[in-house]
């Protein structure tokens, strides 16, 4: 490596690394949300408080609402006397659901007539509402005449066996996820920065008449950002292993090439922002505007399959999607070579594109 | 910083404030790439979260490996391939599928056993197997869950099983037609105000430090707080109207109802503003660089708005010590009361708790970056 080019990436680096408060920002927070965020990213349903009219109370009722509190997604029970009181919960969602037991539930259960009970359901909050009504549905369903468990055979018909997370522990899903997107959005931000700065700060044009050739001074923006990304993943990939304690059964070497790939295609997206913008403020908006999207249609949040067709091919161009396949492939499911290699390739070419884009750009903008 | 006032003292605060507050309006102005973040991301993010962020799962592929061949084993296949919940590939062999399950083509797949006669015509253990991808657990319980519902309804159907005697009528109020994008899209208002107000407020603050020009302003003779507010006002202007674009499209293209009047859309979204901007200003203050206060913001602003505000996840769900950060995350009662607005109508009694937490914790972040600006004034 030549000297002009060795002393223009330490140069890059010393400007991010310099600060004290640049070097805390990009690997403290990123730490610290990866463990705020990994307990809060849950789809499970827990502490649920449910309202709770019972115009029976006869021995049904009771039965049933003894066995809806003991029931473990369930906090408390908040009985009410009247329905505008159930309303009243369900309004300022004091209360994710509301039973409304009639008076002849309990005569029709004793009678073996169908009882039917109302289940009030928070549709602000429907996707934790349908889980709990589910929850609860499998409840009511085991009263009987008897108030025995009946409808074993139907619960037992099937044997499920989730592979590779048995217990389906949310964080095993989250973490690996959460690393790549944290580590990219640094990538983003560091690159977006690197020549929106100089030209904010008038250096750039100290840069053009340096002896240093634009090809040059693109790989000494790309090797900082590279570095900075790679070592910030591997930081929190070591967090997922290490404090998360998620099983890590696949290759490291392997991930670590998607990595550097994965990292690569985004710092190409972040110069390209760079060399458009005129001032840092522009990169850092153009920034967020590209990486919220990318997030948004990773998958991350919701399966890529669930999204309708034209965003699915759109999904294929987005690095972060095959990186994540990578990533959480590589810790649960010792994702086998062909399978990296398959998710591989379409994050190559798509580093290939936006890195020679960004050359073009940048020598377009120093000439 | 306490210059002694002059005997014209009110003509001058304002004649100040004005002034300044044009300098700030021209600057926003003059470049665009506030006005693409107060108006071009909020449809972006839109037309995302209307269609790309769903939570509504629906045609989950799985294989049937059909060991069997007996006319009941057939059937059962037959319901698997039926329902709209999944998309079926067929199988003979386990062997065949496991390798779409690792590369994740299929979220799970169900086996029929060789015996599957025998265990239907004496009931003792499991009928079928059924084994999902738990790398991704949501997919995976609705694999197992629906998988159970297909097997129960066909067991029913064949008259094996007695209906249950007790059942609930679930009823869902507000939002019955059970679309996530109806509460998914005030979550997406949250962040885009969140957008504004933290980050950039944080950078424009943070510029005016980093280019020495703080210093400069706060030199003349305005006073902090009219710096400040001059700052600030045309920021909550700019998120109020974003919010008015945001719920417009909402409304007009993304089918979500306003239940509620915009006069609480409109005061709730004002609310919001106050802590939004104050952490902005928090940020900047204690960061004085934009590097720093975009990463601050992005950290403590947006991510938070996305995750911990209750707009994706269940606050009620999460652990105990992240439930409690929760509570000074503004984004979360803004979010709720929201959600309220469009699709519950005017809770005033739900609103009123919630602009009160808004308000407490932007005067505290206020408090906490007047504290650090004048400190280091002295």
């Amino acid at each position: 490596m030549n000297t002009r080019l060795r002393a223009q990436i330490v140069k890059e680096l010393l400007s991010f690394l310099r600060d004290p408060k640049s070097r805390m920002v990009l690997v403290g927070p990123p730490l610290v949300q990866l463990l705020v965020f990994s307990f809060a990213a849950t789809l499970e349903v827990r502490n649920v408080d449910i309202a709770v009219l019972d115009q029976d109370a006869g021995r049904a009722s009771h039965e049933l609402l003894a066995r809806i509190e003991a029931a473990s997604f369930v906090r408390q029970l908040v009985p009410v006397h009247s329905t505008t009181g159930l309303a009243d919960l369900l309004n300022r969602r004091e209360v994710l659901v509301a039973v409304h037991v009639p008076a002849d539930f309990s005569r029709n259960v004793a009678a073996g007539r169908p009882a039917v009970a109302q289940l009030l359901v928070d549709g602000r909050r429907a996707n934790s509402g349908q889980i709990a009504a589910a929850y609860l549905g499998t409840i009511v369903a085991g009263l009987d005449g008897r108030l025995e468990t009946a409808g074993t055979d139907a619960s037992s018909a099937i044997a499920v066996r989730h592979w590779f997370n048995p217990n389906l522990v949310y964080q095993w899903f989250i973490v690996p996820g959460l690393a790549a997107i944290l580590a990219m959005l640094a990538a983003l931000l560091v690159t977006g920065l690197s020549i929106a700065r100089e030209r904010e700060m008038g250096t750039f044009d100290q840069l053009l008449v340096s002896p240093a050739s634009p090809l040059e001074i693109v790989v000494g923006k790309i090797v900082p950002a590279l570095v900075i990304g790679t070592v910030l993943a591997l930081l929190m990939v070591a967090a997922g292993v290490f404090l998360f304690r998620v099983p890590f059964s696949g290759s490291l070497p392997l991930l670590l090439l998607s990595l550097v790939v994965f990292i690569l295609s985004v710092v190409g997206v972040g110069l390209m922002v760079s060399s458009i913008c005129r001032t840092q403020q522009q990169a850092i908006l153009g920034v967020f505007a590209v990486g919220v999207p990318v997030i948004l249609v990773s998958g991350f949040a919701t399966p890529v399959e669930n999204m309708p067709y034209a965003l699915q091919l759109l999904a294929e161009a987005n690095p972060l999607k095959h990186f994540l396949v990578i990533v959480q492939g590589t810790f649960l499911k010792a994702l086998p070579p062909g399978e990296v290699f398959a998710n591989l390739w379409p994050m190559a070419v798509i580093a290939a594109i936006t890195l020679s884009s960004a050359v073009v750009i940048v020598q377009g903008r120093l000439q | 910083m306490s210059v002694p006032a002059p005997a014209t003292a009110s003509a001058g605060h304002l004649r100040r404030l004005l002034a300044l507050t044009r300098k700030e309006v021209l600057q926003i102005a003059r470049d665009p790439s506030a006005l693409l973040i107060a108006f071009v991301l909020p449809l972006v993010l839109l037309v995302l979260y209307a269609n790309a962020v769903s939570l509504d799962a629906k045609e989950v592929r799985i294989g049937v490996v059909l060991e069997s061949d007996g006319a009941a084993a057939h059937e059962l296949a037959a319901a698997f391939a039926a329902t709209r919940y999944f998309s079926v590939t067929p199988a003979r062999d386990r062997r065949e599928v496991v390798p779409s399950l690792l590369a994740g083509e299929l979220r799970g797949f169900v086996v029929i056993p060789q015996d599957f006669a025998r265990r239907l015509a004496s009931p003792s253990g499991p009928l079928v197997q059924v084994v999902t991808d738990g790398s991704q657990p949501n997919t995976a319980s609705f694999v197992a869950g629906y998988a159970q519902g297909v097997v129960s309804g066909w067991l029913a159907a064949r008259g094996d099983t007695a209906p249950p005697v007790a059942s609930f009528e679930p009823r869902y109020w507000f939002n019955p037609e059970l679309e996530s994008r109806r509460f998914l899209v005030p979550g997406a208002i949250a962040i885009i105000m969140a957008m504004i107000g933290t980050l950039l407020t944080a950078l424009v603050v943070a510029r005016e430090w980093e280019r020495g020009t703080m210093e400069a302003i706060m030199s003349t003779p305005a006073s902090a707080l009219e710096i400040l507010v001059a700052k600030l006002v045309p920021y909550f202007v700019l998120g109020l109207v974003a919010t008015f674009v945001c719920a417009l499209l909402s409304i007009a293209v993304f089918d979500v109802p306003l239940r509620g009047s915009w006069l609480a859309l409109g005061t709730l979204s004002a609310a919001f503003l106050v802590p939004a901007l104050g952490q902005g200003l928090l940020i900047s203050a204690a960061s004085r660089n934009q590097f720093v206060a975009a990463q601050l913001a992005l950290l403590s602003g947006f991510l938070p708005a996305f995750l911990l505000s209750g707009a994706l996840f269940e606050i009620d769900s999460m652990p105990a010590p992240i439930r409690a950060i929760t509570l000074v995350v503004a984004a979360r009662y803004f979010v709720a009361s929201l959600q309220s607005v469009f699709l519950a109508g005017d809770v005033w009694s739900q609103f009123l708790p919630n602009m009160l937490a808004m308000l407490a914790i932007g005067l505290v972040f206020f408090a906490l970056a007047s504290l650090r600006t004048r400190k280091t004034l002295d």
